[in-house]
């Protein structure tokens, strides 16, 4: 922060306004967040009531919808991931330009969720492609939508752009395609991708 | 509604030497159901839906069922000839015992089909057909020439039973991917080992978590826990 917080409501009180470039630039990005129109399961449902009139995500300037990943900024996981879905939807993240985000919505999409025992149901996206937000709830209410849409704009916000943890788009050696599972003749193949998705740590 | 019995009295008129088996169900919805020999299924399924009567219609659901090979126990009395001694003279008399006999029956794959007429507003017939075994003789014929709606259902049997049809216009899996080779459904199914990371296990996926680190342990491999996040 090259102005003090202070000086800067100061400034501003005097009429002259004062910003960063990166102050800006991240304005800019969060303010219109376009997500892409893809939806997996019941979740979905509660996507589409975020949109519309009585939740309007279009406040936060994300009421486009894109059909298309090539326009899209951010990719909501609503629903269930099966097996058999989950190198499309690896495939589809890897379409997107960057920057781009990942919004884990529901039980199903972070953890496999109540499916989580089932044969034909991945434990989570988490395991393929970095999620930035995970949002609890089977299926979480639009408000929790809302929630998650404006943790990711902080997080945004957040990002400066140069140095460490700067946005991968910024970043020439951040990798940004992630290697498509297989459909193998028992299981997914490989199973997680470990550069994304190092085994957790179980603390009792 | 005709009962099972007068059902499978008209498919014998209709269809000579059709070979229905009549399958009891003892318990209190009394939905008996007919066996069909596969062979002429596809021949009493016709007579079933095109019979004036009867009328069926309507194909609402197609299921499989998996028996898996069981031991069956059965007492038997056995009359045979011992030697004694009656009156002080030594004879051959017939004694009747009673012996356990063990045979093992074949398991076998079912399909059951639930039929109901729009028409004349009956129904449930259910009709079964099993195949000869649960390996390498898993061939049924499709009904789906006779009722369209067992189109989809018929590629789930196959999907997770692993049942053929015969006749079936496009058998390709429906649920899983095609490159997938098990059937979920077979109660022998083994499901793959993904129990890794289970932090709110517990009963049966507690076991699983466990044999899995155990597995991980006996393997030499070392655990790839470390690197992620504490929760």
């Amino acid at each position: 922060m090259a102005v003090e917080e202070g000086l800067k409501i100061e400034l501003g009180k005097q009429g002259v306004f004062v910003t960063t470039i990166e102050e800006l630039y991240n304005w800019g990005r969060r303010s219109s967040v376009w997500p892409m129109q893809f939806g997996l399961a019941c979740c979905a449902i509660e996507m589409i009531a975020t949109t519309m009139a009585r939740y309007d995500l279009a406040r936060f300037g994300a009421e486009v919808f894109r059909p298309s990943p090539r326009q899209a900024d951010l990719m909501i996981i609503s629903g269930t991931v099966t097996k058999k879905m989950a190198p499309q939807v690896v495939r589809l993240y890897n379409q997107m330009a960057e920057p781009k985000y990942v919004i884990a919505m529901g039980a199903c999409a972070i953890s496999g969720g109540p499916f989580k025992q089932g044969y034909n149901v991945l434990k989570g996206i988490d395991r393929y492609i970095p999620v930035d937000v995970h949002i609890p709830g089977c299926p979480p209410r639009p408000e929790a939508l809302l929630q998650a849409f404006m943790t990711l704009q902080k997080k945004i916000d957040g990002q400066h752009l140069t140095g460490e943890g700067r946005p991968r788009h910024l970043d020439a050696e951040a990798q940004g395609e992630f290697p498509v599972p297989e459909q193998g003749e028992h299981d997914l193949e490989p199973t997680s991708n470990p550069g994304v998705w190092p085994l957790p740590v179980v603390i009792r | 509604m005709k009962t099972v019995e007068e059902i499978k009295a008209a498919i014998e008129a209709a269809v000579p030497g059709a070979g229905v088996q009549v399958v009891m169900n003892p318990g209190p919805s009394a939905q008996h159901s007919l066996l069909l020999e596969p062979s002429r299924a596809v021949e009493i399924a016709t007579f079933l839906r095109d019979d004036s009567e009867l009328a069926l219609d309507f194909l609402s659901n197609v299921t499989g069922v998996d028996y898996l090979a069981r031991e069956i126990a059965e007492k038997v009395k056995v009359t045979r000839q011992v030697a004694k001694v009656v009156d002080g003279v030594e004879q051959m008399v017939d004694e009747t015992v009673e012996e356990t006999r063990k045979h093992t029956q074949t398991g076998y794959l079912e399909t059951v089909y639930h039929l109901f007429s729009v028409e004349k507003k009956h129904g449930p017939v259910v009709l079964r057909m099993r195949t000869k075994n649960r390996t390498d003789e898993v061939e049924l014929p499709s009904l789906t020439p006779i009722w369209r709606s067992a189109e989809f259902q018929e590629r789930e049997v196959f999907d997770l039973y692993g049942i053929v049809f015969k006749g079936h216009p496009d058998l390709r899996r429906l649920l899983m991917w095609d490159a997938f080779k098990d059937h979920p459904m077979r109660r022998d199914y083994v499901e793959p080992d993904d129990f890794e990371y289970e932090p709110t296990a517990h009963d049966e996926v507690l076991l699983r978590a466990k044999e899995h680190k155990a597995a991980l342990e006996a393997s030499g491999a070392t655990s790839q826990e470390g690197t992620g996040a504490a929760l």
